[in-house]
This record gives structure tokens, sequence and C-alpha cells, in this order.
């Protein structure tokens, strides 16, 4: 076949201009910005190049409690979402009836805006002057005093926000695990029925090894997304995060670059920097862990 | 272990959505697998041969009817209480299980009384490794097995719980030509070794023949005959039959009975006493044909095919479906061009009613 | 042998009735709370501003439904300019993304060129890289060009996306070389062949990444907060952001409700229609976040 150099260049000169200028270039153009010290986003001037960007971050209560919250974040939810996800999945594809509506249904979160939909949350979740909201009321009935899950005790919103989450997540989840499910033959089952196996051992022993790539796709996606948890947070919080104390480490980068206390694109820029290190760290990690668990 | 089906049914929901109709895959069928023998279940691809064995191995309830092993009514009994082992076409052994796992992951589920010790379980695994010749590769994954290896890992993890029945849905056809030849007779050595009854499911004549104590023949979920490989082709019942079984294939021609005797064309080619008038099928097996010199079927030739120790005369009979084919002896070979004749063997020549295609047998 | 067959029979059917039983009511209790938070919405949105404040304890339903809360969101809050914006924005973002990846995906599978597989490394490397880490510089970027506050701002940096310019290539790889080579003996030229043969044979994986584009884009928020903050360019995520803080007055939620029904109508009615579609092509190539 002969070459097609400038052809070829030609197909290709739209999506590379676009990725140069939004990706390519940002890239270094990051850990410029996150080197230099004293950044003036007026003036466009700096002092020095040095660490003092990431130590500012490091040392930042804002920070440290955006990282407390995200680590909080993902340890709760993607396990817990990973593991209903799963109990749903399973159930799902040992019924008939229903299957394709409730399949439907579970999907729906996946469609809707998560700071429209958030807003919802909100509004159950919280405790007014006029009203202590819905699910308040049924605290009630169990006994309970009542909770402002919004504006009330740390474990309260962050119990809202790992709630939401997960509601957000599940139907991406879901739908994975049953297509993965529905495509295990079905010989393996029979072949373990006839065999005698119990329901339990089938699960433990044949389904979850076959589905393991999935499962472990799933984790590491799930790790990744939770990592850079913020639209929900806003949803629940609204904008002003910090002073909410819910904030999370992407919401602080952009509270850094914009905003009532922007206007840092050095102290962004590292903050970001930090979240891909720590995201590639624990992907790094889950990489290791699946080989010698995973099933291929 | 004697397996009795009466009048077994299986209807299934028709996948069509227009037409909510049935489909019925397997047809009241009525009959007794003897204890210890080796059975076939034969036939052209959905005829409904898969769905009788699943309805033995109880994965599928039937519609109607009854199924005994032994004395005992099993009709409704989940398929680990049946104490059958099931060979899976494609195998489906657990990739993820090394051979001895796979083997011993039946062994694993008893419980209660029958639970065995773990040395017990390694034991038995390496029994049924044994009987199926695979000791030396039980480290291994499915994966790096060959087709034939997999197959008998397969066979050993259905054996390995001393079932009573066993079952095996289409255990060849993943093989290629050369292995299936010797995995067949693999398959009737360790049948004869075992004495399990055994039923598998083919869709290849030659391999049901070959090895089965008893074959049964079926047509969209009817059985058509059930007998010994040789009755079945020595007699078939139907022209079904004898156009399914024998290779190369029986000759079909269109004919007639008149007085007594049997026309195809305009020669009278065999005396049928006792035979009503009219139009009929005829079968003549390959086998079948003599040629000679006032032989009375006329037909026009056309090639010769050796093939070492038989040969076949190809030629032309405007009355066949197809070509003639005859198989002689090629040591007897005589050259011949244009017209040719032939004599019949009378054993070796059935007629079958126009109509239905059912057998007309001589009086 | 002797075994009570009767026995075994009940018991397991037995067995499977309870785990029936089981497996229905948490299935339908997740479907419950997946549905409920819908039904608020849309109940809320139906109750009068009045009713509404004067409920201490929340009604489950409304006997005097009004539709008061849609004329007030869109004549308090320009709602319906967010959702203008946002189907411009949408609309535009897709067809262009379209464009530039089929592009880009036929020349990595297509084409013969020297470096290819370098080229296409690289483009694979970049997949990793994720969005919050270029975010700055183009936000940067898009601020000195003076696009801060048009359309050209909100839709250019969404543009391209590597993976699906993967996912395509991937797709147009299976399509078999004889029938390229077939067109170019008949004399058809590259872009005529990307137009008559392969895009038709892909058109599902299309559709699939223009499905996803537009829940993207339908949904995003980041992007459009940093570079709009003049209510003419909102998009609808902003919109509701903003309506929360500043509009109706905070404690109007029925009218609130409203908007976010009129917001979440579109994309469930999308998804609705084309259920098999969004379902089949999410699991192939989706992701949230």
């Amino acid at each position: 076949m002969e070459k097609q150099n400038k052809k070829a260049w030609l197909y290709l000169l739209p999506a590379f201009l676009f990725l140069a200028v939004f990706m390519i270039y940002p890239l270094i153009d990051v850990l410029v910005y996150s080197v230099e010290e004293g950044y003036n986003s007026a003036s466009q001037t700096f002092f020095g190049v040095g660490g003092y960007n990431y130590s500012y971050v490091l040392h930042d209560p804002y920070f440290l409690q955006a990282l407390k919250n995200t680590f909080l974040l993902v340890i709760i939810t993607v396990p817990l979402s990973t593991a209903l996800a799963l109990l749903i999945s399973v159930g799902l594809s040992s019924i008939r009836a229903l299957r394709d509506l409730l399949q439907t249904i579970y999907f729906l979160p996946y469609v809707t805006n998560t700071l429209a939909v958030g807003l919802v949350f909100m509004i159950l979740f919280k405790k007014t002057a006029y009203s202590d909201g819905l699910i308040n009321l049924l605290l009630h009935w169990f006994g309970s005093p009542s909770i402002d899950f919004i504006e009330g005790p740390y474990w309260a919103k962050m119990f809202v926000l790992c709630f939401y989450t997960i509601w957000v997540v599940l139907p991406f989840k879901i739908l994975i695990l049953t297509s993965a499910l529905a495509s295990v033959n079905q010989d393996y089952y029979n072949a373990a029925r006839v065999d005698g196996t119990r329901r339990g051992r089938i699960f433990w022993r044949i389904t979850l090894p076959m589905i393991s790539p999935m499962i472990f796709y799933l984790v590491i996606t799930g790790f990744i997304g939770a990592f850079k948890a913020y639209n929900d947070a806003v949803a629940l919080f609204g904008t002003n995060l910090n002073a909410a104390g819910m904030n999370t480490i992407v919401g602080y980068v952009y509270d850094m670059l914009y905003g009532d206390s922007g206007g840092y694109p050095s102290y962004a820029s590292a903050a970001a920097i930090l979240l891909f290190v720590i995201v590639l760290t624990i992907t790094c990690i889950n990489l290791l862990v699946s080989k010698k668990h995973v099933h291929y | 272990m004697k397996i009795v089906l009466e009048h077994l049914t299986k209807k299934f929901p028709s996948r069509n959505k227009k037409s909510r109709g049935e489909v019925i895959a397997v047809n009241d069928f009525t009959f007794e697998i003897p204890d210890g023998k080796l059975v076939g279940l034969l036939g052209p691809s959905g005829c409904g041969k898969s769905t009788t064995l699943n309805l033995i191995s109880g994965l599928l309830a039937p519609t109607e009817g009854k199924i005994f092993f032994g004395g005992d009514e099993v009709t409704k009994l989940p398929p680990e209480n049946r104490g059958v082992g099931l060979v899976f076409q494609n195998y489906a052994l657990y990739p993820h299980l090394t051979v001895l796992k796979n083997i011993m992951f039946p062994l694993e589920n008893l419980r209660g009384a029958a639970k065995l010790s773990k040395e017990e379980m390694t034991k038995r695994a390496f029994e049924a490794a044994k009987l199926v010749q695979i000791e030396e590769l039980m480290d291994r994954k499915p994966k790096e097995l060959s087709g034939g290896q997999q197959q008998r890992v397969a066979i050993a993890r259905a054996l390995v719980k001393m079932p009573r029945v066993l079952l095996l849905d289409e255990p060849l056809s993943n093989l290629d030509a050369r292995l299936r030849l010797q995995t067949r007779e693999e398959i009737r050595r360790i049948q004869h070794q075992t004495q399990i009854t055994t039923v598998f499911v083919t869709h290849d004549q030659d391999e049901a023949m070959s090895i089965s104590d008893l074959i049964v023949v079926m047509r969209d979920g009817l059985i058509q005959q059930i007998g010994a490989p040789q009755e079945v082709y020595d007699n078939p019942v139907n022209l079904f039959v004898a156009k399914f079984l024998g290779t190369p294939p029986i000759n079909v021609f269109s004919g007639r009975v008149e007085k007594g005797m049997l026309f195809i064309g305009q020669d009278a080619v065999l005396a049928v006493p006792g035979v009503p008038e009219g139009k009929v099928n005829i079968g003549i097996r390959p086998e079948g044909f003599i040629p000679r010199e006032d032989g009375p079927l006329t037909c026009s030739f056309l090639r010769l095919e050796v093939m070492g120790r038989d040969m076949s005369i190809i030629s032309e009979n405007k009355y066949c479906e197809s070509s003639v084919r005859a198989i002689i002896n090629a040591e007897k070979m005589d050259f011949h061009t244009g017209i040719i004749h032939f004599a019949l063997k009378p054993q070796k020549v059935f007629l079958f009613r126009e109509e239905d295609g059912a057998r007309i047998f001589l009086p | 042998m002797e075994k009570d067959y009767l026995k075994i029979e009940k018991s397991a059917k037995r067995d499977r009735t309870i785990r029936n039983i089981f497996i229905y009511t948490m299935l339908i209790f997740w479907s419950f709370l997946v549905l409920f938070p819908f039904y608020w919405m849309v109940l809320t949105s139906l109750k009068s501003y009045g009713t509404y404040n004067a409920e201490y304890i929340p009604k489950f339903f409304t006997l005097s439904p009004t539709l008061q809360n849609y004329a007030d969101a869109f004549t308090t809050v320009s709602l319906g300019r967010y959702l203008l914006n946002t189907l411009i924005f949408t609309v535009i973002t897709t067809a262009l993304m379209l464009l530039v990846t089929t592009l880009a995906a036929f020349a990595f599978a297509r084409l013969e060129f020297r470096g290819k597989n370098l080229v296409f490394t690289l483009f694979l490397a970049l997949m990793m890289i994720p969005n919050e880490l270029v975010i700055i510089t183009n936000f940067v970027t898009i601020t000195d060009a003076g696009l801060r506050n048009t359309f050209a701002g909100l839709i250019l940096p969404s543009v391209t996306s590597v993976f699906y310019i993967y996912l395509l290539r991937e797709n147009f790889a299976q399509i078999p070389d004889e029938l390229y080579y077939a067109a170019k003996v008949d004399g058809t030229t590259n872009l005529r062949y990307l137009c008559r043969v392969m895009l038709p044979i892909c058109r599902p994986t299309l559709i699939t990444i223009a499905i996803l584009k537009v829940i993207e884009c339908w949904n995003s928020y980041v992007w459009p907060r940093l570079i709009t903050d003049n209510a003419d360019y909102y998009l609808v995520s902003n919109g509701i952001q903003e309506i929360r803080e500043n509009g109706f007055g905070r404690e109007n939620i029925p009218a609130m409700m409203a908007a976010v029904v009129v917001i979440s109508l579109p994309l469930i009615a999308l998804f609705l229609v084309f259920r098999k579609k969004i379902m089949a092509g999410v699991s192939r190539g989706g992701m949230k976040g």
C-alpha cells in the first residue's frame, strides 16, 4: 500500500489542533504553573521556581479537609456501590417477570442531570424552619430526633453525599454487571447444577470468577470517578463547599481557580497534579492486586 | 440403571412474537433404555434430541409425561438429586480452575454423610483422570489443553461422582476428524469399563452407528425408529431413516408397482409379489447394485471414483433424485462406458409409500 | 439408593419460593428508592407555594395540583434561555465532535502514513489524562482569547475525545480490507469511501458516541460554570445552581422543582424512546465522571 502522508495528516489535522491546544499544551502548562511561585494572574508575573505551591496546598486546611472528604467518599462509596450493584444485578439476572421494567427504572439516574436531581435530594434531607423534611419525618416514625443533613453535623452531611453518590453511580454499574452476567455461558451453571452445587457456591466459585474482569473494571473506574467527585457535592451543598466543610479535591481546584476564593492558578495546578498522582497510585495498586485475583 | 421415558412431551413457547404458538420440541416420547447400554440419540439439528437429553438430566422440566430411573419416578426431581453426569458440547470446563479442581468440583458439593475428606477427593479425582488417561495434565488450566484433552477432562468430571447415568451432548462435534475417530473409541471403552448407562446426542450417523448399542432416530420431536444400529440400517421404517443413515447415502428412485413387478421407468427391476399396485419411492443402498450385462436396471455411465478398497460407479438415471452411486469391490473392476446395467440385491432395496414415506414391507 | 424423592421435590420448591420473594422484595425496594426522588420532584412541582410551605409534615400526594410553578419557572428566571443555550451547545458540540472524531479515526484505521503507530500510541496515552488537569490552562486560554461568555468558548474545548476516536477506530478496523481495495479499484476516493461504506457500516457506534456525548453535554457543569458568568450564556446545570442561590427566593421550592422537572424531561424522554440503543451504547463505551 502506498503511503498517503499528506492526506492522512489532513484527516488528522482537526483532531490534532484541538488536542494540541486543549490537551497537550495545558498538560505542560499545568506543570509549569504548579512550580511558578507567587504567580500573579493580573500581571502574569512570578517570583521564582520551586515547590512552594505544593507545600502551600498541602498545608492549607481547606485542602486537607477536601482530601479527608474525598478519601472518605471513595472508601465508603466504591465498595458499597459495587457490592450493591452486584447484589441487584444477580437478582435481576435470576428473574424473568418485570425484568425489563426494573432494568429501565434502575438506569434512569444515569440520564438525569446530577445538579438538578441533587436539588431533590437536598429538599428530601433538608431541615428548614417550615418543615423537617421527609427523611426526618421517617426518622420520627422510628422515634429518632430530627437531624439536619444538609447543614448539620459532619457525619450526616457525609451520609447524604455518599448516599447520593451511590444513587448516581449505581445505574452504570448495574448495567455493566448485568451484561457481564448475561454473557456467562449458561452451560457452566447447568454443569454446576447437575453436580448438585449449592447456590452460594455457584456464586462464589463460578459466577464471581467469571465476571471478575468486569468487577475489577468497575472498581478502577469507580475509584477514579469517586476521586473526581464534585458535582454531587455542589448539588447538595451549594457552590460554597468550603463553608459547608464538604469540599472535594476537584472542588478545591476549581475554587482556587475561580469563584470567591479564586485567582490562584498555581495552587490549583499543584492541587490538580496532586490529585492526578493520587489517582495514578491507587490505579497502579489496583492493577497489581488484580493480577493476583482476577481471572481473564 | 434402566431409564424409562413415558409419553414425554416438551413444548416451548414460540420465539416468533407475532404468532404466539408453541413449538413441540419433544412429542410423546416413550422408550426404555436398558441398564448399562450406550444409546445414541440421532437426528438432524432441531429434532429435539438435546431437549430429550436435558429432560433426562432434569435441567428442563417436561410439559407432560414421566421419567423413571430404575424403579423411581424422577420427573420433578431437581438435577442434583438425580445422580446424572453431564458432558456439554463445549465441555463447560471452569476456565479459572485447574484440571484437578475442575474434576474435584462435583465432589466438593457433597454434604452430610456423603462428605469426603480432601485426600479422598483427590484420590477419586485421580482415579477418574486415570480412566480417561489425563493424569499428567492435572495442574493445567483448561485453555492450555487441546480440544480432545478438554473433552476427556469433561468426561472425568462427569464420572468422578459415580453417576447412575452419563449423558453426553454432541460430545465429538468440537473435535477435528481424526480426534473424533479416536475419541469415540475412547467413549466406547470408558462406557464398557464403567458399565454406566450412557445416553449421547449426535447428528452424525456415522458416530452413532459405530459405538452405540442402540440408536434412537428422531425427527421434528418424534421418534422415527429405535434399534441396534445394524438393524436400523438394514430395516429402516421410513424414507427419512433410510436417507439419514448410511454413507454414501441411499439412492432414491421414483417408480411404480405393476402386477407384482417393481418398475423404474420401463425397467422391471425386481419381483415384489403381494405389494399393492401404484407409485412408490424406491431406496437402494449403494452396495445393493451388481453390475451385470443382463441386469434389468439401465443407467448411463458418468464416472468412476476409486476409494482404495472399494470403488463407486457414478451413473445417471432420470428417475433417480440424484446421480446413482453404486459401490462395488475394486478388485472386480472392469471398465464400463456408455450404458451400464445393474442387477439388484433384494435385501438392499426398500419400498416406501409415495405420500408419507412409510415403508412398504414385502409380505 | 433409597431417597425420599417427594420430600426433596417439596423442599426444592419451597426454597425457590423463598428465594424469589427475597429477590423481588430487594429489587422492588431499590426501584422504589430510584423512583421516589422523581416522584417527589413532580409532586412538589405541582403543589402551590402556599400549600407547600404550610405542610410542616410533608404530604405524599396533593389534591389541588397547579401548573402555576411551571409558568413561574419560565417567567421569573430565564429557564427557556438556559434550555435553548444547552440545546445549541449540545447540538453543535456533538456535531463537531462526530466530524473531528470520524476523520481522525479514519486516518488511524485506514490510511498508511509514516509514524502512524507512534502517533497512535501517544494518542492512547492521552486517554489517561484527566480533564481536571488541563481545565486550568484551558480556562486561562479561553479567558485570554476573550472567549468567555461565548458559545465558542463553551464548545471548543469539549470537541475532541480521545476515547471516542479510539472506539471508532476499533470499529473501523473491523471492516475487511477487501472492501477498501475493491473501492480503490473502482476509483473511489477516500472521502467517498468513508461516507458511503464505512459510516453506514459503523452507524451503531456513531449513534453510541453521539448519544453519550449528548448526555455528557446536557449534564456538563464545571466547564460552563468556569467560562460563563453572564446568565445569557448559562446552561441548564448552571441555571439550576443559579436558581438555587439567587432565583425565586430560596424558599420557593415548588417553582425550583418545576424547573428541575423541565430540565430533566428531555433526557428522560430521549432515554425512553431510545432505551435499547442507549443502554447498549453505555455498556459498550460509557463512563460517567
